[in-house]
């Protein structure tokens, strides 16, 4: 221990000379990659929030003039009043943006760079320098998102599943530029998704601390794990699809244009084929990290640790063949309805497992009531949601029970695990 | 329990509702023991001075409980809704005896086309559609088109009698849905889509797009009036006598 305080130290008293530019802007530290999808993420959640606002008050009051609507220009709200173009602009930019900005950089991109390589005990990302390509190609998709509301004939107008063929001709969706633009920022966020899960993928299987075993592992990092190669098996269909989509725009391909041998039901497939993974890529590191801190919480090793990680991988393989479920009124082939309505009600069972070994987690514990319990708790509650603030355990480790070093991370994990790793585990052992 | 559901009005309602409820009530009774469990486990283990947790990494029993019960659970739920499925949408599941329309969507309105005294459709091609004149592209040299009658925006059908829906689009993703009636179906450029259902009970009814289809989707709706066989009949008749001396004059 003394020795692992030691090189810390000796790291601390080392002078940084990065310039302020290659520390926190252009930086390859995970931690800063992190922290910046981080603030990206609210950015979006706040842009998708105030959309939201709009679609509201238009539900609530229709046709009356909105708070503040004066200041949106004519072609969006006349007079405060929205119009029904702009309604459609909002209703399918909110869902792009919680959907790809929010909700999916603040649980992958945010967690998995700032916890993973803490987690395992690793200095830093596998490709320190493909992570910051990672953020910055999802930065250019955020700012080409935000920039497609303000340009003539605005936002794109199909609805955030972009079904064609209303999304591929302008005639018939009244938008131009801002479905192109909706369709580059697509393709530069498939980029920016596929370089951090093969990130996250090398990270955890070459670099974890001597003694981190797979099933040692935290719950939380074999969720992040799990979800990044879901990623990489969805992502990169949609961003093939959102490449063709913009090729059906700018160059008048006929990929789904039935007028000239091509079939809309493709762009149905190849969007659910990443849409429904998606929405497993956005839950399971929610459920990966609500294992750690029941576990915590509870003052115990998680229940059933081994079927937990079975469960994680039942899920996301299940999730990523139940795509058709979404297109069961497409005019698909019904037989095939039959066979994704039965992989999709499979998925409850790994997914009861889940949510029994939480209860088994808290059966007879010692319950704590932190704030990060309290979330978690809440998540359990609604099946679906995470905890926000003040997600890592060690603030709040060690209080009384001897056994609490076991529970902060996983049950199995990281009691054994060496010293020598920089904060989590360090501290973990300490405890 | 289906008090707060659209009010059924085809074969399809009852035993649509009739698994949702079921479904509805299996989910809730594990929700509410869920819930409750966990309300218990707050309270009962919560931390006091002294308390220790009590030290156990899993046990393989309860894990094969809690796996198999979802598990069958969700066998029967799928067969049994299966079962309606392949009834309601099985490519062989239109009746034989089931009453032709077809209905052909586009920004922003229904077509509805009637198969006369024949009944029968007559062939439509999309390269023949146009605008007013021929907004569902009907090929009158075909002999079962000559009595055929198009209608905008009004979908008239007979109580009782199955009927078969011939569903088209000619630009973008349509979708055909009456609440009443729980039947849905996707209209897609390039496909001809069939679905079919029997209404139970007379009455006027709404065909909403339920697909985002452009500017005016929520606009796109049109009326569905169910009547006796013989209103009906007497409809038909004098719809074919309008549009004789429309074709006539």
């Amino acid at each position: 221990m003394s020795t692992a305080a030691a090189t810390a130290h000796a790291v601390h008293a080392h002078h940084d000379d990065r310039s302020f530019v290659r520390k926190y802007v252009f930086s390859t530290d995970h931690k800063i990659i992190g922290i910046q999808f981080l603030f990206l993420s609210l950015f979006s959640l706040l842009v998708g929030g105030i959309l939201a606002m709009q679609i509201r008050w238009q539900e609530g009051f229709p046709g009356q003039p909105m708070p503040l609507g004066k200041l949106l220009p004519e072609t969006m709200a006349s007079g405060g009043v929205l119009l029904p173009e702009y309604y459609i602009e909002l209703v399918t930019m909110h869902g792009t943006f919680m959907v790809f900005f929010a909700i999916m950089l603040l649980l992958v991109g945010v967690y998995a760079n700032f916890l993973i390589p803490l987690k395992l005990g690793a200095h830093d990302m596998a490709f320190p320098r493909i992570n910051m390509a990672s953020f910055w190609s999802a930065f250019v998709a955020g700012i080409l998102m935000f920039a497609s509301m303000f340009v003539p004939e605005g936002a794109a107008r199909a609805g955030w599943t972009m079904y064609t063929p209303l999304s591929a001709r302008h005639d018939l969706s009244g938008s131009s530029l801002g479905q192109e633009l909706w369709s580059i920022s697509i393709i530069f966020f498939g980029l920016s998704s596929v370089l951090g899960s093969l990130n996250y993928i090398s990270t955890v299987i070459n670099n974890r601390a001597p003694g981190m075993t797979w099933f040692r592992m935290p719950l939380s990092v074999w969720a992040l794990f799990i979800t990044a190669i879901l990623g990489l098996l969805a992502v990169p269909v949609l961003a093939g699809a959102a490449i063709m989509l913009l090729f059906e725009q700018i160059l008048g391909t006929h990929f789904f244009d039935p007028g000239a041998g091509g079939q809309a039901l493709l762009w149905q497939h190849l969007f659910w084929f990443f849409g429904h993974p998606e929405v497993y890529i956005l839950i399971l590191p929610a459920m990966g990290m609500v294992s750690d801190l029941v576990a915590n919480g509870s003052r115990k090793p998680i229940f059933g640790y081994h079927s937990m990680v079975f469960a994680i991988c039942g899920i996301a393989f299940l999730g990523w063949i139940v795509w058709g479920h979404h297109m069961f009124v497409s005019g698909m082939n019904p037989t095939l309805g039959s066979t994704f309505m039965v992989s999709t009600l499979l998925i409850a069972v790994p997914s009861a497992i889940k949510v029994f070994n939480w209860m088994g987690t808290m059966w007879r514990g010692n319950i704590q009531f932190h704030t990060p319990m309290l979330k978690a708790r809440s998540a359990d509650c609604r099946g679906s949601s995470w905890p926000r603030r003040r997600w890592t355990c060690s603030s709040t480790t060690p209080t009384s029970s001897s056994r609490t070093c076991t529970t902060c991370y996983s049950g199995a994990a990281c009691s054994r695990s060496s010293a020598r790793s920089p904060t989590g585990i360090r501290r973990c052992s300490a405890g | 329990m289906t008090w707060w559901l659209p009010p059924q009005a085809s074969t399809f309602a009852a035993p649509i509702d009739w698994m949702f409820t079921a479904i509805l009530i299996i989910t809730g009774i594990t929700f509410v023991l869920v819930e409750v469990g966990l309300v218990y486990f707050v309270i009962a283990y919560r931390n006091r001075p002294g308390r220790k947790a009590f030290y156990t990494h899993g046990n393989t029993r309860a894990e094969v409980i809690w796996t198999a019960i979802p598990a069958v659970t969700m066998v029967i739920l799928g067969l049994t809704s299966n079962g309606l499925w392949v009834k309601i949408k099985g490519r062989n599941s239109v009746p034989a005896n089931a009453y032709p329309i077809g209905v052909h969507a586009k920004q922003f309105e229904w077509w509805f086309t009637y198969p006369g005294a024949d009944g029968k459709l007559g062939r439509v091609s999309p390269e023949l559609i146009q605008e007013t004149v021929n907004p569902t592209g009907l090929d009158r040299s075909d002999p079962a088109a000559q009595d055929d009658i198009v209608i905008r925006n009004q979908l008239h059908v007979p109580v009782g009698r199955p009927v078969v829906v011939m569903l088209t689009s000619e630009d973008v993703i349509h979708s055909f849905y009456v609440p009443q009636f729980r039947v849905r179906q996707d209209a897609v450029p390039g496909m001809n889509i069939r679905v079919w259902f029997e209404a139970t009970v007379p009455g006027t009814y709404e065909v909403g797009c339920s697909q985002l289809c452009g500017m005016s989707h929520y606009k796109m709706r049109a009326r569905v009036f169910v009547h006796t066989q013989a209103e009906y009949d007497a409809w038909l008749q004098q719809e074919a006598a309008k549009a004789k001396g429309a074709s006539t004059s």
